[in-house]
């Protein structure tokens, strides 16, 4: 009996690396997402007859960045193949890709990624890292169904592409998740794609219980979708296997307005791709040097990064790690680090309601307003008793959106945790005065002493300083007590 | 004979033609007006061409080119030449068809390398020649248009792939063409029709541009009525060309000069007589071959080597050729290019199925199946990868015959040029005629076609191969034996 059979998770992760200057066999600029349609060809990543394909050797570059990064073993030779399918987008009716088998391999293999789930580190074991091209677009008017003809781009063909596959090393979306945020990180370290660009980022996820036929849904385009396809996936195959149902072994695809994926076809029999070695890219030899001297230009990596934070900054790794993972909240973190030396509160604060505001406003990081100083001005306000803590997270959202300078604010607005005691004592006359029950109640029973401190709270818009103003009302309340006896 | 024309001037090789048109640029008017006389005459039989640039358009070509080459005309290795272009390699804004309906009405956006180089050069394209269809025969007769004839009996193919070039060169229509090699296609119709045709070591001429058959063993190569004038056009074709990622990273070298200075030093060499490949040969064939081998082993040492395989070479050969060509051909989809048919309501599976049985022609679509199959899982183990092997094996035989003799010799052709249609009824037959050839392509070795001999007013020829970039020692015996035979600069009366 299937009590609770295993849930197995791979993925295959395409990135465009956008970061290069032009496209993987040819010299055309890569930067086409903002071209009119096909107007970023030329003869070759048109496929036009007789033209032949020439390596961009900083795609090789990058490749190996990537590869090393990924503590992946490079292969020592580079070694094309061609994979042939029909399809209106691929202009030469097969894909320049790299593929294991005799007499040709992948550019790098058995590597793996480290993610840091429910306080815990795994090992996410990657199968390999395939180099190839990216295929032209197509685009329909509605559904593909509904669609009276297609359109195709073919400003795309011939992007660079890796492709990253996972063993099925995954057990949850959330693990899914945090792979594919770690991965997308190591990327963004390594400055060799830009993972917001549209389609720069594509995800095939192949989803299984143990025992049961593996499903692929294809072209999954953001983590979140990752996370939601998953996650419905494994609801509808749970119920298949508690119906005492077969799970089909079938490629589906993932409609991401819906929520739903749907067949596309079943797996019955594999496709022959008829893959062989291109004779147009004979193999070269990747040198020990080269590999060598790239390793070492490599810059921090995530993983490094987050273990110099638990260190240096005493954080520890859940906190170091969402940190680092967003490589300029990091760099945010460690600007205001220079200058503010509470690292625990500074990283709360920046991990929690710092990085909600930044998503709640949709702003980018590249022209954000606020600087860490505007941050640190905050945390010492904060500290030195001038503003509450409900006073900050009050003044947050427009700090973070403006880039008000808090200090100059709090001046001229007045705008300051109240600790003046006569001024609150004021105040508090007021409330006991209007409130004979509940100094009654507060007489009889210590605890109810935080009802009154509440009532001056609400009157002083939440500025008073509640340490104060509990003590007013303490000797207050004393002095009541002492009259009556 | 066409009426009104000096064959002194047409028959004049290119070397002595370029000192002409340099002292007196007018003179390149003249000569091609000589040329398109013979092609007036003598096309409508041959049918050399496919696409034949009309004469005001050339002339105009010229008159613009006398203009921007002022001052640099003697610099230009090939002012003022015209030459035939087999229609596979990309011309800009001229069509390019391949001989197929599939790229009837292509034109390339842009050259070749090759063409390119020729245009630096001043050379002239006069037209793009006819050829089996994707280069895929050995008669000119899978052309999608018409077959070509052999300039020297009309009633016989020319060879192939490369007939149209072959054609146009011996019957006085071009002076120089170039054609393209996947398993003998230059070497085979330049001995069927008795001129001079060199096959490359591959790597040494780009491939961009060169619309591929069977890219691990296509070469580009000269055709031409004497040693001297395939030496000129091979030194301007040849040399790296970033574009292919399979071209040698070697410059060109001056070949003319190291033809002339072998001629001078006369060094003696050491040839193997391929033994099988003249036994196997047909016997008017292997006697005439053997008398003009007799001829360079009265200076040359001679000795006879083995070649232990017969048929596995013909094999592998057409089971790599036909692999690479499955692939190759893929992109003929109609989509961008190329024959059109309606899209409307139908799905891509059903254009593509519309465009390329339409579009291809019987031995393209037999070499693109079989290609298909043979890559298939589960056959290409069988075929592909044991097809791979022997060529390795083949390689290494090679290696250790080339450590004994300096060049290996045979005849080019083991048959003389059969009529059209013969071939068709034996279709085992013709890929068997092509064992003498494909070597040279299997291993990528460089090899040469020299015409020295007529039976029954057919030419008969050897061919020479040497290892890899010794492209001079096959020119330096070709001239030594072109100085024995006298068999230069000779046009075929077409009748």
């Amino acid at each position: 009996m299937y009590s609770n059979p295993k849930l197995l998770i791979g993925l295959e992760v395409h990135v465009q690396l956008t970061k290069l200057k032009s496209k993987l066999f040819c010299p055309t600029p890569a930067d086409y997402k903002k071209s009119p349609p096909n107007t970023h060809v030329c003869p070759v990543c048109l496929g036009l007859p007789g033209t032949l394909p020439v390596v961009n050797r900083k795609a090789i570059e990058y490749a190996i960045a990537v590869a090393k990064a990924l503590n992946c073993e490079i292969s020592d030779k580079l070694i094309f193949v061609r994979k042939h399918y029909f399809y209106p987008d691929l202009p030469k009716n097969y894909q320049i890709s790299q593929y294991i088998g005799p007499g040709f391999t992948a550019i790098a293999k058995n590597g793996y990624v480290k993610i840091f789930v429910n306080g815990k580190t795994k090992i996410i074991r990657i199968r390999r890292i395939n180099i190839e091209e990216d295929p032209g677009r197509i685009l329909y008017i509605g559904s593909i169904e509904a669609s009276p003809y297609s359109l195709i781009d073919y400003n795309r063909s011939g992007i660079t592409l890796l492709e990253i596959v996972t063993e099925p090393d995954m057990t949850s979306p959330k693990e899914a998740r945090a792979f594919l945020e770690k991965l997308i990180a190591i990327l963004e370290y390594l400055e060799v794609t830009d993972p917001r660009e549209e389609g720069a980022f594509r995800v095939d996820v192949n989803i299984s219980f143990e025992g049961f036929g593996r499903v692929e849904v294809k072209n999954i385009g953001s983590i979140k979708d990752v996370e939601k396809a998953l996650t419905y996936e494994i609801i509808r195959q749970k119920k298949i296997v508690e119906q005492g149902g077969k799970v089909e072994r079938e490629t589906r695809h993932w409609d991401p307005n819906k929520g739903i994926t749907i067949t596309l076809r079943s797996k019955e029999y594999e496709e022959d791709y008829r893959y062989f070695p291109d004779p147009d890219l004979p193999p070269m030899r990747i040198d020990k040097n080269f590999i060598e001297k790239i390793s070492s230009t490599l810059p921090e990596l995530p993983d490094d990064r987050i273990n110099r934070f638990v260190r240096q900054y005493s954080i520890d790794e859940y906190r170091a790690t969402i940190l680092v993972l967003n490589k300029w909240l990091a760099n945010f973190f460690e600007e205001a680090a220079k200058i503010y030396s509470n690292y625990k509160k500074l990283a709360d604060l920046l991990i929690t309601d710092f990085l909600r505001w930044i998503n709640e406003y949709e702003l980018m990081p590249e022209n954000l307003k606020v600087t860490p100083l505007h941050i640190v001005k905050l945390l010492k306000l904060w500290d030195e008793g001038v503003l509450s803590v409900k006073m900050v997270k009050e003044l947050l959202p427009r700090v973070i959106k403006e880039g008000v300078d808090i200090e100059t604010y709090v001046v001229s607005s007045g705008y300051m945790r109240i600790s003046d005691r006569e001024y609150l004592c004021k105040v508090i006359e007021e409330v006991i005065r209007e409130n004979p029950k509940a100094v009654r109640d507060a007489l009889s029973n210590p605890k109810a002493i935080n009802y009154l401190v509440g009532l001056v709270m609400k009157k002083t818009e939440s500025r008073a300083d509640p340490q104060i103003t509990r003590e007013i009302i303490q000797d207050y309340l004393n002095r009541l007590r002492m009259e009556g006896s | 004979m066409v009426n009104n024309v000096s064959y002194k001037y047409i028959s004049m090789p290119i070397y002595k033609l370029l000192q002409e048109f340099k002292t007196d640029p007018m003179k390149v008017f003249d000569y091609l007006e000589h040329v398109y006389r013979v092609i007036e005459s003598v096309e409508t039989k041959i049918k050399a061409f496919i696409t034949l640039m009309p004469q005001d358009a050339v002339f105009r070509r010229v008159e613009t080119l006398i203009k921007e080459s002022k001052g640099k005309i003697d610099s230009m290795k090939l002012f003022g030449i015209p030459i035939a272009v087999k229609d596979v390699i990309s011309t800009k804004g001229i069509r390019t068809t391949c001989a197929s309906r599939m790229l009837e009405n292509y034109i390339p956006p842009y050259n070749a390398t090759v063409i390119e180089r020729l245009i630096n050069e001043g050379s002239i394209i006069i037209g793009k020649t006819n050829m089996d269809e994707f280069a895929m025969g050995s008669t000119t007769e899978t052309s999608a248009f018409y077959p070509t004839r052999n300039p020297w009996d009309l009633s016989r193919v020319p060879g192939g792939s490369s007939g149209g070039s072959a054609a146009a060169v011996s019957s006085g229509e071009a002076p120089i063409a170039l054609g393209s090699d996947t398993g003998g296609s230059i070497r085979n119709p330049a001995a069927f029709c008795g001129i001079y045709g060199l096959k490359p070591t591959y790597g040494l001429v780009s491939r961009y541009g060169l619309i591929a058959y069977a890219s691990s063993m296509d070469q580009i190569g000269p055709m031409a009525r004497n040693t001297i004038d395939l030496a000129i056009l091979l030194s301007i074709i040849a040399g790296h060309d970033p574009k292919d990622s399979t071209s040698l990273p070697i410059g060109s070298k001056n070949y003319v000069a190291l033809v002339k200075e072998l001629v001078y030093k006369e060094p003696k060499l050491r040839i193997g007589i391929i033994k099988e490949l003249f036994e196997n040969s047909d016997e008017n064939v292997k006697v005439k071959a053997y008398k003009v081998v007799d001829k360079l082993c009265t200076y040359h040492e001679c000795l006879t080597v083995s070649l232990p395989y017969g048929k596995q070479i013909v094999a592998a050969y057409y089971i790599i050729a036909m692999a690479e060509a499955s692939s190759n051909l893929a992109r003929f989809d109609g989509v961008r290019y190329g024959l059109k048919v309606p899209f409307e309501n139908k799905s891509w599976e059903e254009v593509y199925l519309e465009v390329r049985t339409k579009g291809f022609g019987y031995e393209v679509k037999k070499r693109v199946a079989l290609g298909a199959y043979i890559l298939s899982v589960g056959y290409r183990d069988m075929y592909y990868i044991r097809a791979l092997k022997f060529r390795r094996i083949l390689k290494e035989t090679f290696d250790k015959i080339f450590r004994s003799v300096d060049v290996v010799v045979s005849p080019t052709m083991p048959i003389l040029p059969p009529k059209l249609g013969e071939f068709f009824e034996d279709p085992i037959k013709i890929y068997l005629a092509d064992i003498n050839t494909v070597i040279a392509n299997l291993i990528g070795i460089p090899a040469i076609s020299i015409p020295v001999d007529f039976y029954n007013g057919l030419p008969i020829a050897i061919q020479i191969m040497s290892k890899q970039l010794t492209e001079e020692i096959l020119l330096y015996l070709s001239m030594q034996l072109e100085e024995k035979t006298g068999f230069r600069n000779i046009i075929a009366e077409v009748h």
